[in-house]
């Protein structure tokens, strides 16, 4: 990246790359942090952040979902089973050094290297957005979702109802 | 214009540091928030490619399938919902009969 390259930044690209940071720290946090409680944290962060990058990318009515949906629903979620299992004070468990990291991060650096250079990198000159401006708007989602895609829409809904049974009967000391 | 593969570029990063810390960590319920994290990297990719590159509108096709992309990830967070409500009720069933849920110990299924 040449200095001439910074110099014709505007202001969006800097706003990215600020919300791109963060986003990538505390993706690692996750992983690297080892009281549960900080990693889900960082996974708050990291959703939160994504949110303001689907603004960016004008998918106004995601981000929102984001928001409802990941860091209001499913990280209380996980919040809620970690203090009820008190994982995070004296049960915390010691991550030992073993064959497996090993693996896992040969696997993760092949991954990388795989995808961004056979996939990533073909596609570095793409600048220029092809959708409409308001493509991400709730006229636009909701007229899609309600006529072209109403089937996977209710199958979607048949899903989150085997959902509700199945952690309803999961939870249930006997049947 | 920033440049699509910016987008995908966090994308793939996010993902792989998922799946790095599905191999890698002991705690089922961080292994979960690897997987989220992972689905969320792809709807960020979904979003990018829905913006920068939409279907063109086909004859005789859907007429709504350059929306695609966002309906994607409007089904994977649908998907992902369920998938965390479920997954964390196994785990709670788990912890309730063994009062450790060290992901190396759970070997009932081995024959």
């Amino acid at each position: 990246m040449n200095l001439e390259m910074i110099q014709s930044f505007t202001p969006a690209h800097f706003l990215f790359l600020a919300l791109a940071g963060i986003a990538a720290a505390t993706a690692v946090g996750v992983v690297a942090f080892n009281d549960p409680v900080r990693s889900a944290l960082c996974l708050v962060g990291n959703f939160f952040t994504l949110a303001f990058l689907y603004f960016t990318l004008n998918a106004e009515l995601l981000g929102i979902t984001q928001v409802v949906v990941y860091t209001g629903a499913i990280m209380v979620l996980f919040l809620f089973v970690l203090m009820l299992l008190n994982l995070g004070g004296v049960k915390m468990m010691k991550e030992k050094f073993d064959v497996k990291r090993v693996l896992g991060f040969g696997f993760g650096a092949l991954l990388l290297y795989v995808i961004g250079a056979q996939v990533i990198l073909p596609l570095n000159t793409i600048t220029t957005a092809k959708a409409a401006n308001d493509f991400g708007g709730p006229e636009m989602i909701g007229r899609a979702l309600f006529t072209t895609y109403v089937w996977p829409f209710e199958v979607a809904s048949i899903l989150l109802l085997i959902g509700v049974v199945g952690s309803i009967m999961l939870a249930k000391r006997k049947v | 214009m920033i440049p699509l593969y910016w987008y995908l570029g966090l994308g793939l990063l996010m993902f792989t540091v998922g799946a790095v810390g599905v191999v890698v960590r002991r705690n089922p319920i961080v292994i979960f928030m690897c997987i989220e994290l992972m689905l969320n990297a792809v709807n960020l990719t979904f979003l990018a490619f829905a913006r920068y590159q939409p279907t063109p509108l086909p004859i005789g096709g859907l007429p709504d399938s350059w929306m695609s992309g966002q309906m994607m990830v409007i089904f994977v967070m649908a998907v992902a919902a369920a998938e965390v409500a479920v997954g964390l009720g196994i785990i709670m069933a788990i912890f309730r009969l063994r009062d450790n849920v060290d992901i190396d110990e759970m070997n009932l299924l081995k024959g």
